[in-house]
């Protein structure tokens, strides 16, 4: 008890501070927290049930994670090159990356319709190939792309750059090719940073309205068509109303809630030993 | 042999010029030079980790300039030892033979032979971060020799160990060196590890090799007044050491001074200047004799001077300007020089 007047006494700048800290605390959980309590389990559960809702989760959970395994793919390999080469244009492209996080989501969907639309370059490319964007499953999948890789780059990057360059020096002179010095020494030391940037990238994507809205807003998904959780959150609110939005909304964020809580307890898990 | 030939490297804003050296074959080279010098630079560019300007490094005759590092044959050790730290020790022993696709079956006794002869086979199963720092080195070399190079790098290999973990380590290296007939290229900032180990020494300052010899070349025929500051700042001697009934004594060219050893024979003793004790008067202690010596030499430096005096040998002492008028000191007078027998290093 004396320990904490002596605390708050000598230092008004703690105390202030924790203040502020509590509000936005307050500010972040009080309509999260609400909106989760505010449906009951049962109808919850009745609205997982509800065969739209069902599908559009699904749709989410699934165009977020292969969003999220193409940009671990072609996004590991960038971070790397960015944590531990040095070339001319370097500071410009690291700026480049993060474009996507500055510019409105809607405006990102607009630009990827122009390239990827299918009288457009890339569009018509794929096309070939037999696969489109507009109004498609992999259109769903680059939107979120698009708007979320820059968080597993960060990530990534900063992991690999925490990495001792010369534990890949000592592997290299123990006979270790590049190759088996990235997948033997780089990658194990990075693989939290990149985890963690990776389940920020799926919750970025799963979480992603105004590309995927332009882009594909109903795409056909298990033989009928769904549109992503979020969209559907709004679609019902403008059709129906809060009380038809509410329930899908708890349900939305009680699942991003599960999936974010448990990675992160995987990825933290291994920070004890 | 390994021969560098004129070799350049540029890495960041520091540079490597002209630097060129014959090392024999199973012989223990040393690099000196202070920080900043390009020693580890130097070093890298010898493991093939840093792309060559100009000049060449071959290998008995082979150029190797531009061979992956990989493929060149040779350990590296670093200072602050740079284990696996996801490895377990066996693992990081291990490492060097999975990369060259050593047999299955051959992997254990080799490194259970290098384990038993750098005597980690206790540590096995450790992990890295659970090891204290001579553990972590001797784990570092036992990584470095599994494979059995013929050239083993080691950067500054003693300076992260406390003082009785480095006597300890600078006996072991040697000893490496004697048993695997292994070619060492050795760098350090310490002279007196340059002198107690290595054959010959190159002095390293600012990307250019200053000077090649033996050790004793380099402490008494320095080419450069910056050899000669990095290698006489200190009173260095060669000497003799003996048991005494208090401790030890250590007989330098005709002086016998105390110390607090327990190696015997042949050794360096160094004192630094600053810890020579000058009076007019002998000083009796227990700690060390006063020994009668003249002085031979002043240089003023400002609020302190160097003072030479001889006793013999000849020994350089420290003193404040303050002492310096306060004694009267003047070349030609009879001094009383006393050395505690804590301040002589003995090695």
């Amino acid at each position: 008890m004396s320990r904490v007047r002596s605390w708050m006494r000598h230092d008004s700048m703690s105390v202030v501070f924790a203040i502020l800290a509590l509000l936005l605390l307050a500010f972040i959980l009080a309509p999260v927290v609400k909106t989760v309590f505010s449906s009951s389990p049962g109808t919850l559960w009745g609205t997982l049930r509800d065969e739209s809702v069902y599908s559009s989760v699904l749709l989410t959970v699934l165009a977020g994670l292969l969003a999220t395994l193409i940009g671990i793919v072609v996004g590991v390999p960038l971070a790397y090159l960015l944590a531990r080469r040095q070339f001319r244009g370097k500071r410009f492209l690291e700026a480049l990356i993060d474009v996507p996080i500055v510019i409105p989501h809607s405006a990102a969907g607009i630009a990827l319709l122009f390239v990827f639309g299918r009288q457009f370059l890339l569009g018509k490319l794929f096309g070939h190939v037999g696969i489109t964007f507009v109004d498609t499953l992999a259109g769903v999948v680059i939107a979120m792309m698009f708007v979320s890789v820059p968080f597993l780059i960060d990530s990534s990057k900063d992991a690999f750059k925490a990495v001792d360059v010369r534990m890949e020096k000592v592997a290299r002179t123990l006979g270790a090719s590049p190759w088996q010095t990235f997948f033997r020494v780089s990658l194990p030391l990075a693989w939290r940073g990149i985890f963690s940037g990776s389940v920020m990238m799926w919750a970025r994507a799963m979480s992603e309205f105004g590309a995927v809205l332009i882009l594909a807003y109903y795409v056909p998904f298990l033989g009928d068509r769904a549109t992503v959780a979020p969209i559907l959150v709004a679609d019902r609110f403008t059709a129906f109303g809060l009380d038809h939005a509410l329930p899908v909304a708890s349900l939305v964020i009680l699942i991003s809630l599960v999936i974010f809580v448990a990675l992160r307890y995987i990825a933290l898990r291994g920070d004890k030993q | 042999m390994i021969k560098v030939s004129n070799l350049a490297v540029r890495v960041g804003g520091f540079s490597l010029r002209e630097v060129s050296l014959d090392i024999d074959s199973g012989e223990y080279f040393i690099i000196l030079g202070p920080t900043g010098a390009g020693k580890t630079v130097l070093l890298e560019a010898i493991a093939g980790l840093h792309s060559v300007v100009k000049g060449t490094v071959s290998v008995d005759g082979r150029d190797i300039t531009h061979l992956q590092p990989e493929r060149r044959g040779l350990g590296i050790v670093y200072q602050d030892h740079v284990l696996f730290p996801h490895l377990s020790v066996w693992e990081n022993v291990a490492f060097g033979l999975k990369s060259m696709r050593c047999p299955k079956r051959d992997i254990w006794p080799r490194v259970e032979k290098i384990a038993q002869l750098m005597n980690i086979d206790h540590l096995l199963q450790r992990k890295p971060p659970s090891l204290s720092g001579g553990e972590r080195q001797r784990v570092s070399l036992a990584r470095a020799l599994v494979t059995e190079p013929k050239l083993l790098l080691l950067d500054e290999p003693l300076s992260a160990l406390d003082p009785e973990a480095r006597e300890k380590m600078q006996h072991e290296l040697a000893e490496i060196h004697r048993r695997l007939n292994v070619t060492i290229i050795h760098v350090t900032h310490d002279f007196e590890e340059a002198l107690s180990l290595g054959e010959r020494v190159a002095v390293l300052n600012k990307g250019q090799v200053v000077q090649v010899g033996t050790p004793e070349d380099i402490m008494r025929r320095p080419n450069s007044e910056f050899v000669a500051g990095f290698a006489l700042s200190r009173n260095l001697f060669q000497g003799n050491a003996a048991g005494a009934e208090d401790g030890s004594l250590v007989d330098i060219g005709g002086v016998r001074i105390k110390a607090e050893t327990t190696l015997r024979g042949t050794v360096h003793a160094s004192i630094r200047p600053e810890d020579i004790f000058i009076s007019r008067e002998p000083v009796r202690s227990t700690a060390g004799d006063s020994l009668q010596a003249v002085i031979t030499g002043i240089v003023d430096k400002g609020s302190v001077a160097y003072v030479a005096v001889n006793v013999p040998p000849e020994f350089t002492c420290l003193v404040s300007r303050q002492s310096l008028r306060e004694l009267d000191l003047n070349i030609g007078i009879e001094v009383y020089i006393t050395i505690r027998a804590s301040a002589v290093h003995v090695f």
